[in-house]
């Protein structure tokens, strides 16, 4: 216990609590001083006011930092002292608690973390369904209502980039033949930094919630409570871990890949993650910018976006959309990489058009730049603005379409095996056809003036997320665990996961796109009766349970398999990768001899034919 | 080859289910607006080619899981095929000229749900936390329900007194969303006499779920009779004193969502006892309400906030009380022990 809490994590905890305390401590000091109202209770004064709680969640972000000693290295050199160039991390568990510079590490504290988010996230879903399971209001009122609707939206977003990330992290240096990512230090300062954002949004449920969605539109953001600015702040910080995370991967990608390895001979993986990190590294920004223009129009009374002071509220949508579209395939593109990576592998095929399927992550991302506006078709911009980014929109099927032709060439004429990982990539792929196909009615104008805001949309997002990113990362949990462990994760559990997640999340998504056609808005807190979608909903609840109950089993499988599983430390997949080619768990630094790219990476079914040759 | 037939049979036969059960299930509510039509043909259109492409994808997924299914015992790969660059061609430009069509498609269509009639009757909406109101200039009425005459279009001039809000009638299709600061217009031609709800689409606070309001579309001639009705009244209250009667449903329509007349705590304080009760203000002023405290903190709520509530930006004047309607709501107050 005592070693528990002196681990980087709960030293950072302690540090960001007394930080936040100096902070508003600080700001409130200064309002004493020039004779402004120090303290209250109300919906935007939570006992400090509103500028203190503000200033004090920056603070507790550095001073968090501070105190897991991330920084250390940096704040060494700064003073001009020396350091060890690496560090060896402790024996044990202690190591995922506190920074460490090895990616395999900061992969799972990565992967862990979005898990734990996702749990979180999960559960205010939970909540707020089965308070709709009947019409009438059964045990929130709207306003929590509506906070934990915006918690689930943000918590579930920051828990896919923690997630994209930590499987990035694991796998791009091993793939490419890397010790380590090109900016060790930078990688645990990306992860360390998303821990207090993640405290920060979830502080807003304490500081009066805040009923926007994770959209957060002004004006009524502008008048939301005090948990709206921790929102704010939370998803800004959070943005630096996106930015910097991006920022690293790409200069790993095109600095430390082995001889040998082409931009053609990557694994398809690594073009997603660079893909992904494309748009992460240029977009986020702006969510980042347009959130402190709230942020600031709310403490300083800057009108950017009050009419009454000559602000546009519409400017915020564009802003806001400009990363929050694109977002949308950075959360999905490395999912989609998944696919891509271990469909060869189980149809024991080369991946069909391996150049096409690489172009095509690239022609996601860049198309996904031009369609930010088709989330305004009815916003009251600029009418003639909606034709050509319904133009756009619709552009992002073809690279999409690609990708699924391709997949479905690859099995075609293989020898098939389906365990666990490979039903979960084959379900991804599903689910992810269902959401790009409801895609079209969204964006062509006239069809969307009747979609836009129901649960037809609500149903769409949630298949693309699901068969974009959640069942490619459950297929990856299961490819990939024995190379973090050197165990198997139990097939049994396994299945039992797929089938009640799968059967839940199709019932879930189709039913909410029904209603949503036949007029059920989305972000209610409770619908009329007569509308007579109270049986729908509450199937839609029933359906929910199973998946939550689905997420429960594979943490228990996780946990029985890491205590008791069955060893795996050698090519558990029969897979051509460099990462399978050496034994299971690999060391810091990876791999003890270089490799040598000498072939295709998926040459499956080219007898004598290998992708790596490891030097001697 | 064989193999290539059967899957392409399955495809049509899967595609023609798939769409022909779609249907089958009754997917959009009634139309009751002309603007329904082009979207409705344009979305089963959209379902046509939404259920072709599903089967494209599903069937030969499905068919290579069984036939290509590795069998017990047996070793080796599949076949060593990287790739076909036709195919690859095939499957990028045929898509790009089905996406090409629908965008065609998609503006075409919009400009026959935005087709203008210059003879539009308008109507003035707007919208705020939490409720809709409608003026008719033509008629110099106001209402809280929105009566519509059939098969006439009408122009909606929308504004918000607050925050975005949306209008939307399900039955009608087209959504628009109302923008403080700026007006917003959307043209719809009921065309099915009957009752619908206007419900806000767009998240705008604690009570949103609840922002809807009736609509009513009737002949011409009970339209007109309606209007008729509804200039009597406002002149036969214009011409009587204040009236607790009238206060009530002023109260039902544009203060429920607030304020109790129970004594419970709403977003705002309860009108319960609040004549001659003791008022605390935030910043500590205490005194007696009287009547011109109540008409005061109806016109500028912001000008004294009582302690324990958020200061409110409720626009008696936008939303179209006029001063006599305040007068009945006092009236109702006075009522309320």
């Amino acid at each position: 216990m005592k070693k528990f809490l002196s681990t980087g994590l709960m030293r950072g905890l302690a540090f960001q609590i007394l930080g936040t305390l100096a902070g508003a401590g600080f700001v409130t000091l200064i309002r004493f001083l020039m004779g402004l109202k120090i303290w209250g209770w109300d919906k935007t004064t939570y006992g400090f006011t509103e500028p203190a709680w503000v200033f004090g969640g920056l603070v507790g972000v550095l001073s968090f930092l501070y105190g897991t000693r991330v920084l250390d290295d940096w704040l060494k050199w700064a003073a001009g002292k020396e350091t060890h160039e690496r560090h060896e991390d402790p024996p044990g568990w202690v190591k995922f608690f506190g920074p460490s510079l090895d990616h395999k590490v900061i992969g799972i504290q990565y992967t862990v973390t979005s898990l734990i988010l996702l749990s979180v996230g999960g559960l205010f879903a939970l909540i707020f369904r089965t308070e709709l399971a009947a019409s009438g209001l059964q045990f929130l009122d709207p306003d929590l209502y509506n906070t934990l609707m915006s918690l689930h939206g943000i918590v579930m977003i920051v828990s896919i980039l923690l997630g994209i990330a930590g499987v990035m992290n694991y796998l791009v240096p091993m793939m490419i033949g890397a010790a380590d990512m090109t900016f060790p230090r930078l990688n645990a300062f990306s992860f360390w930094i998303a821990v207090p954002a993640a405290v920060l949004l979830l502080s807003s449920l304490a500081l009066g919630g805040f009923d926007t969605g994770w959209t957060g539109y002004p004006p009524l953001s502008a008048r939301a409570p005090l948990g709206m600015q921790m929102f704010f702040l939370g998803v800004f910080v959070a943005g630096w871990s996106s930015i910097l995370g991006a920022l690293n991967l790409l200069a790993t990608v095109l600095r430390l890949r082995a001889r040998g390895m082409t931009a053609f001979r990557m694994p398809i993986f690594v073009w997603a993650a660079v893909a992904t990190s494309i748009i992460s590294l240029t977009a986020t920004q702006l969510i980042g910018l347009s959130f402190q223009l709230v942020m600031f129009q709310r403490l300083f009374g800057m009108g950017f976006f009050d009419p009454a002071k000559g602000g546009n509220p519409i400017i915020f949508q564009h802003l806001f959309w400009f990363y929050s579209h694109p977002a949308v395939y950075v959360f999905v593109l490395p999912g989609l990489g998944i696919i891509s990576e271990l469909l060869p592998v189980f149809a024991r095929k080369p991946l069909f058009g391996y150049k096409w399927v690489a172009m095509s992550s690239l022609g996601i991302a860049l198309v996904g730049f031009l369609v930010w506006a088709h989330h305004m078709f009815t916003s009251g911009m600029n009418e003639y603005l909606r034709v050509p980014f319904m133009y756009s929109t619709l552009l992002v099927a073809v690279p999409t379409g690609v990708k699924f032709f391709s997949w479905v060439a690859t099995l075609w004429g293989g020898k098939i095996e389906t365990p666990t990982p490979m039903m979960f990539v084959l379900a991804g792929l599903v689910v992810f056809l269902l959401g790009g196909l409801s895609g079209p009615p969204n964006a062509t104008v006239s069809t969307d003036l009747h979609l836009h805001d129901t649960y037809f949309i609500v149903g769409h997002f949630h298949d693309t997320m699901f068969g974009g990113y959640v069942f490619p990362f459950f297929a990856a949990l299961y490819y990939w665990f024995p190379k973090a462990t050197g165990k198997k994760l139990n097939e049994k559990l396994g299945h039992w996961h797929f089938w009640l997640m799968t059967s839940g999340m199709l019932v879930l998504t189709l039913w909410m796109m029904r209603v949503g056609l036949l007029g059920m808005r989305r972000r209610i807190a409770d619908y009329d009766p007569a509308l007579g979608f109270d049986l729908s909903h509450l199937v839609m609840t029933v359906a929910a349970f199973a998946i939550a109950l689905s997420v429960l089993i594979f943490f228990v499988n996780v946990y029985t398999s890491l205590r008791k599983g069955q060893a795996a430390t050698g090519n558990v997949w029969n897979s051509r990768s460099p990462e399978w080619q050496v034994p299971s768990p690999m060391p810091a630094h990876n791999y003890e001899k270089e490799f040598r790219v000498v072939g295709e990476p998926y040459d499956y079914g080219l007898p004598g034919s290998a992708y790596v040759k490891f030097e001697d | 080859m064989r193999r290539i037939f059967v899957v392409a049979f399955l495809v049509v036969l899967v595609a023609v289910l798939v769409f022909l059960g779609l249907n089958a299930l009754g997917l959009l509510p009634e139309q009751a607006a002309a603007q329904a039509e082009p979207i409705d043909w344009l979305l089963n259109l959209e379902l046509m080619v939404i259920s072709f492409l599903f089967a494209l994808i599903i069937v030969p997924l499905v068919y290579s899981l069984v036939a290509f299914r590795r069998k017990p015992g047996e070793t080796g790969d599949g076949e060593h095929v990287e790739g076909n660059t036709r195919l690859e061609i095939g499957w990028t430009v045929i898509p790009l000229i089905i996406v090409l069509i629908f965008a065609y498609l998609g503006a075409e269509n919009l400009g026959r749900v935005r087709r203008a009639d210059p003879q539009a009757m308008q109507v003035q909406v707007t919208g705020y936390q939490w409720g809709w109101q409608f003026k008719y200039p033509q008629y110099g009425i106001r209402s809280q329900e929105l009566y519509l005459p059939v098969n006439e279009q009408v122009l909606f001039k929308m504004e918000s007194t607050d925050v975005i809000h949306s209008f939307w009638v399900p039955e009608f299709r087209v959504k628009q969303d109302l923008v403080p600061g700026r007006v917003t217009e959307v043209r719809i031609t009921p065309s099915r006499v009957g009752r619908y709800t206007l419900m806000c689409s767009e998240l705008c606070g604690t009570q949103h779920a609840y922002m809807n309001a009736p609509v009513v579309v009737v002949s011409r001639a009970e339209f007109d009779a309606w209007v008729a009705e509804r200039q009597a009244a406002a002149a036969a209250a214009a011409a009587s004193g204040p009236d607790a009667a009238r206060g009530e449903e002023k109260y039902l329509m544009y203060c429920k969502a607030c304020h109790s007349i129970d004594g419970s705590k709403g977003v705002g304080p309860t009108w319960r006892g609040l004549l001659g009760e003791q008022v605390v203000l935030t910043d500590g002023t205490t005194f007696i309400a009287d009547e011109a405290y109540i008409l005061r903190s109806i016109k500028e709520p912001a000008s004294q906030v009582v302690a324990g509530y958020p200061p409110m930006a409720f626009n008696a004047e936008a939303v179209g009380l006029t001063d006599a309607d305040l007068a009945d709501i006092v009236e109702f107050i006075k009522t309320l022990k």
